[in-house]
């Protein structure tokens, strides 16, 4: 309707009337869906280049025992600011393009549920990181002390009281987090009214999209680990400014407040920064195995399981902390029991492409990778819930050696098989196969260098956070080798970059389907006119394009 | 004169015995998989387990997987328009691999909970060593308050074969959250502060075992290392006697003595036997028998009276950021010093 006021927005006229400002003020005053989708992930991985930036430096530092690359200080902001982008600009912002992008075109919608909200989401989401990192400018306040925040990004308690934090740093990071936070949410609510009220004519929920699916669960998720999140750091900003004592030890507070506080929410945000991965996942495989989900009620119920389960392990984080002993065996069976809902889900992966046609394309060959790594780190994980294990690997490198197991080799790698699968709907081009797996070699390689030795490292004792470490602690190998896997890490991601912005103006048409795929997004041009369905479809089963595919066979005979 | 032949034999045995601590065995590399204590036996006996169960399902899984795609694969380029069976699902087998890994998880939760019961509910025997340690940013305060020693940095503890001497540990925090590990001994526990904590431990063999703080407190984490000097019942109580002994009163050095009495020294320090002006001092770790420790700085300077100037000098040169400024000394009084602070065995 209003695209009438915007002339820059008829194909036809654009290419007369092209000029920058007229294109600027397109994208930054857009309501679009797939614009704001785009947004972003471009922010994301804007982000994601930053954070690995940093990561490298981390890496540089701890090459060799007492290194001097950086001074403690800087290293303690470059750990925290890498673990807070990471998460919260851009494993959220992932999320959240991710939806934007594919929930509608998935269930038949023409935008979401509330278009302008959207926009405010991501503006202020964006406004957020800036926030954060301008605190590498005004984060010395007033006395001058300190840059970006140097707390961790779990900010333990009483580390961020005014006592042993001055300067504004932990301001920034309770500021910004809390702002991009706002983005977060309003997203969240987004994705749930739009896939509970938007879907086309036929698209019950029993047929909606396993993607669809699992972002909706996630989405929930956010809502409710969200807000705990905020209520603290409101109280955080209470003792720094108002004279609170919620968490300052030193009037009475209390330090493990604070950590149930954090935990409630961040036990939680790892499953919501990890179920994107489950969603491309339940999509890219049956598409490349030829075969439709297995047991695809068994894998929404497993997500809605986790999604429950994971609001009730958050002291697993706490079995250092002196808890009895009933609460560290409760902790230690509830945080046991997500891995079977998660088992069912690898088991369901695995049955899916069991009996299949699998074409190992980029896409898929990420997925097959994920498989494997993700195992290792649920059976890491297994090990970490393990409390009289945990006592020893807890706050050990092996702890970060699982959860960048969990994060980059699995939910990167699900994230670059995802991209590289929508890329040709996005661009309507083809990215360069042979790139792709060059990229998939290289990162696979890089990734088992950095994080396999981690967990060795943990087993003989190198506690995390630490800027530097003494020769002849067994740790100077296993670093040296972590840091090795940088060579393949960096040129990795330099290739998919590459890949995709050469491919995005020189790659082969792709056509509207190019993986002869079953969902509706693949039923529209690509890239997707602004208004995606020219007129609304209405399907019949859970794989509307199979059924129009393969008349003779239609899935909604058996459904 | 007799006065200063006691010393002398004294000093003759604290010699002799400091070379006895040095044979003590160095455990520098903390593998947890090589426990010398009840708590890290147990916990280490548990991580067998978890490896046995989680070893097979690995090999299970991922075979599994690696054999569908193996088996499963097309090759890239073929356009095979046919297309498999489509399956959509089986009950029966849903049923069956989701009642296997409830089976495998009830068999480690019931596990966990014994050894989490057994680890956290022992009781200190009456005969136990009781230790308090205060973490402070950035170094360890240890307390023997049976025996009314402070020391600093280093637990020494008594280790015998059979494990009859436990030593229990208080654990509190004068300012943020540390955390007490050393992975040979015990699985870690968190300092913390307007809280008190327990762990405990019995060395099975003598020796020092090297550990950190395990909980990230600010600036120099890195640098708050840890040692448990564990010896035989005999040297143990040979060091609480040297520990609860006078200070050293030694008039060779009565002008460093009174160098660290009239500068900033003893504002954080406290030895005792100074009167009045230090008594309270405890910002910085207590000095009264600084030269036994084996090392300065928590760890980041091996306790000679070389580095020992180097630290007194400008601790920020090995420790930046620690709370311990440099004092601006002129080389007469760092001297000095360092003279008086060497004879505090």
């Amino acid at each position: 309707m209003a695209s009438i006021d915007y002339p820059l927005e008829h194909p036809a006229v654009k290419e007369e009337e092209f000029s920058f400002s007229n294109h600027l003020y397109e994208w930054v005053s857009t309501v679009d869906h797939k614009r704001l989708g785009l947004m972003y992930i471009v922010t994301a991985l804007l982000f994601l280049v930053i954070a690995g930036l940093m990561a490298t430096v981390i890496r540089l530092q701890l090459a060799f025992p007492n290194g001097h690359v950086v001074d403690p200080d800087t290293y303690n902001r470059l750990f925290t600011m890498h673990g807070t982008t990471m998460v919260f600009l851009v494993g959220m912002p992932f999320v959240a393009g991710l939806s934007n992008y594919l929930v509608p075109l998935m269930i038949g919608a023409r935008d979401m549920a509330f278009p302008r909200m959207n926009a405010f989401g991501f503006w202020i989401f964006l406004f957020g990181g800036f926030l954060l990192y301008f605190s590498y400018i005004g984060g010395g306040g007033l006395s001058g002390a300190g840059s970006a925040p140097d707390v961790g990004w779990f900010a333990y308690a009483p580390l961020t009281s005014r006592a042993f934090s001055r300067g504004a740093s932990t301001d920034y990071w309770i500021l910004g987090i809390l702002v991009a936070g706002i983005g977060s949410i309003a997203s969240a609510i987004n994705v749930i009214v739009t896939t509970l009220s938007m879907r086309c004519p036929g698209m019950t929920l029993a047929r909606m999209p396993m993607f669809v699916w699992v972002m909706l669960i996630d989405s929930w998720l956010i809502i409710i680990a969200l807000p705990p999140l905020s209520a603290a750091q409101i109280m955080l900003l209470i003792d720094r400014f108002l004279g609170g004592n919620f968490f300052n030890t030193q009037n009475g507070g209390s330090a493990v407040l604070w950590q149930h506080f954090f935990w409630i929410f961040g036990h939680p945000e790892v499953y919501i920064l990890i179920f994107p991965a489950f969603a491309i996942l339940s999509e890219v495989i049956p598409i490349f195995s030829r075969k439709p989900i297995f047991g695809r009620p068994a894998m929404v119920g497993a997500v809605a399981a986790i999604g429950f389960i994971s609001l009730g392990v958050w002291a697993h984080h706490m079995f250092a902390v002196g808890m009895t002993s009933w609460s560290n065996t409760f902790f230690t069976a509830s945080t046991m029991i997500v891995g079977i809902p998660t088992g069912i889900k690898i088991f369901n992966w695995t049955a899916t492409m069991y009996g299949g046609k699998i074409r190992l394309l980029t896409p898929m060959l990420f997925c097959c990778a994920f498989l494997f790594q993700f195992l290792i780190a649920g059976l890491t994980g297994i090990m970490l819930a393990t409390g009289p294990f945990d006592w020893q690997l807890h706050d050990s490198y092996f702890v970060v050696g699982h959860f960048h197991f969990t994060l980059v080799a699995g939910l990167v790698f699900a994230l670059f098989a995802g991209m590289y699968y929508w890329f040709p709907k996005v661009s309507g081009r083809m990215y360069n196969e042979k790139l792709g797996k060059w990229h998939f070699w290289l990162f696979l390689i890089g990734v088992e260098l950095t994080f396999v030795p981690m967990h060795f490292l943990g087993f003989l004792g190198m506690p995390r956070r630490i800027y530097t470490y003494e020769a002849g602690r067994g740790w100077d190998f296993w670093n040296l080798v972590a840091t090795s896997g940088l060579i393949f890490q960096i040129p990795a991601t330099a290739l998919f970059v590459w890949n995709l912005l050469i491919s995005s103006i020189k790659g082969e048409r792709s056509g509207d389907d190019p993986w002869d795929a079953w969902t509706l997004e693949w039923s529209i041009p690509s890239p997707p006119p602004e208004y995606n369905f020219e007129t609304i479809p209405e399907v019949r089963s859970s794989r509307p394009l199979w059924d129009l595919k393969n008349p003779n066979d239609p899935d909604w005979r058996f459904e | 004169m007799t006065r200063k032949r006691g010393f002398r034999v004294f000093f003759a045995a604290a010699a002799a015995l400091q070379a006895f601590a040095a044979d003590l065995p160095e455990r520098r590399i903390a593998n947890i998989f090589k426990p010398l204590a009840t708590p890290a036996q147990s916990e280490y006996d548990i991580a067998m387990l978890v490896f046995a169960i989680t070893g097979i399902i690995f090999v299970g899984v991922a075979g599994l997987i690696a054999y569908t795609i193996w088996r499963f694969r097309r090759p890239e380029d073929t356009a095979e328009h046919q297309e498999p069976p489509q399956v959509y699902g089986s009950n029966q087998i849903e049923v069956a691999w989701t009642v296997l890994p409830i089976l495998i998880v009830f068999v480690l939760i019931g596990v966990s909970a014994r050894v989490i019961a057994a680890v956290e509910n022992a009781s200190p025997p009456q005969a136990a060593l009781k230790v308090t340690v205060i973490g402070h940013q950035w170094w360890w305060e240890v307390l023997y308050p049976d025996y009314n020693i402070v020391s600093a940095n280093e637990v020494h503890m008594p280790a015998t074969r059979d494990g009859r001497n436990a030593t229990y540990l208080q654990l509190q925090s004068a300012d943020v959250i540390h955390s007490f590990w050393i992975p040979q001994l015990s699985g870690k526990t968190d300092l913390i502060p307007n809280r008190t904590n327990f762990m405990w431990m019995d060395p099975k063999e003598p020796g020092v075992y090297f550990g950190n703080c395990a909980e990230y407190c600010g600036t120099q984490h890195a640098n708050m290392m840890l040692r448990v000097v564990a010896e035989d019942p005999a040297a143990f109580k040979q060091w609480t006697l040297r520990q609860q002994s006078r200070v050293v009163d030694d008039a060779s050095v009565n002008g460093g003595r009174q160098e660290f009495e009239s500068l900033a020294c003893i504002n954080c320090h406290n030895i005792n036997g100074l009167g009045q002006a230090s008594a309270g001092s405890k910002f910085g770790p207590d000095l009264t028998h600084l030269a036994s420790r084996q090392t300065l700085g928590a760890g980041v300077l091996k306790n000679t009276p070389e580095n020992l100037r180097r630290w007194v000098n400008d601790p920020q040169v090995d420790k930046p950021g620690c709370l311990m400024p440099s004092m601006k000394l002129t080389p007469d009084e760092l001297t000095k010093i360092v003279n008086y602070l060497e004879t505090l065995r």
